[in-house]
């Protein structure tokens, strides 16, 4: 069975070339339309669980900050690796592929994470909740923000 | 009327701001004053549910944080200790240390991290959360629904 992925997951050769850290954003303001923090994003988490199945979303924009932000995000794994393992235990794996971004422009990460049967049984991606406008003012989403542009 | 006076001297021990919402004693809204050593070992353990969100039962700042909140309100769990990590940032990134997990909000059982948002979504729609409140003594208003529909 062929695996699906929705969002551009790189064949091995090009995969590679973003091995590299998080750190060469253009340094401006507008917002960058080739998704450094998406693509990173996608790449660390094949390289790292090597899903059957793999959805980045970023659901920036339902958020209280800027367009263009890349700063909350849902992420749907679907993966053998996490056959056996408890729910905390699966989301630390994704946590832990996601240190870098995380640390400097990711403020949330929305985790689902199945296996092939789990996702077999229920092949649908969950909804996050309405924002309630926490980002606006939080000095700590603004410090990611401004990672994420520079 | 003692359930409330008890609550009120457990916040008071706590040394900060009571928020007490509506007539029965709810969720307990507590911060660490000033000055004292944030030991989030300490606070996880002081109750049976703790949990560290943005914002307030009564006025969550986050649609994350806001979701936990309505999910221990959907299991009628209204006495439980709940810390709002906008009020202090030495909080936010301690809860994040103790725990090893980046994003908030955060949830503990018996002192011991249970996950997020998304984990206590997942386990309160697959039923776990009901077994595991029964664990920690709290009853689920669920469990009665549960008794009824059989």
């Amino acid at each position: 069975m062929l695996p699906t992925v929705l969002h551009c997951v790189r064949p091995v050769s090009t995969a590679l070339s973003f091995s590299r850290p998080l750190a060469h954003f253009r340094p401006h303001m507008d917002p960058d339309p080739s998704r450094p923090v998406e693509r990173a994003i996608t790449t660390k988490l094949t390289n790292a669980l090597t899903p059957e199945h793999l959805e980045v979303h970023n659901e920036s924009h339902m958020h209280a900050v800027p367009p263009g932000s890349e700063s909350h995000f849902r992420v749907l794994v679907v993966s053998p690796q996490f056959g056996g393992l408890s729910l905390i235990q699966r989301h630390r794996l994704v946590n832990e592929a996601l240190r870098e971004e995380l640390s400097t422009c990711v403020h949330a990460l929305a985790i689902q994470a199945k296996t092939p049967e789990q996702w077999g049984s229920n092949p649908s991606l969950a909804k996050s909740p309405p924002c309630m406008g926490g980002s606006r003012g939080d000095h700590t989403v603004e410090e990611k923000l401004k990672a994420g542009r520079e | 009327m003692n359930k409330l006076i008890r609550s009120s001297a457990k916040c008071l021990r706590a040394g900060a701001a009571v928020y007490l919402p509506g007539s029965s004693a709810c969720a307990r809204l507590l911060s660490a004053a000033a000055g004292e050593q944030k030991d989030v070992g300490d606070m996880v353990k002081k109750d049976k549910v703790v949990v560290f969100i943005k914002g307030t039962p009564a006025q969550p700042m986050c649609g994350f944080s806001n979701a936990v909140v309505q999910i221990l309100r959907m299991h009628g769990v209204d006495d439980y200790a709940a810390y709002n990590v906008l009020d202090d940032q030495d909080l936010r990134q301690g809860v994040k240390d103790f725990s090893n997990w980046p994003t908030i909000p955060q949830v503990y059982f018996n002192g011991e991290f249970v996950g997020g948002c998304d984990i206590l979504l997942q386990m309160h729609q697959n039923g776990d959360l009901v077994k595991e409140l029964k664990k920690l003594g709290v009853h689920s208003n669920l469990l009665d629904a549960e008794k009824e529909s059989k």
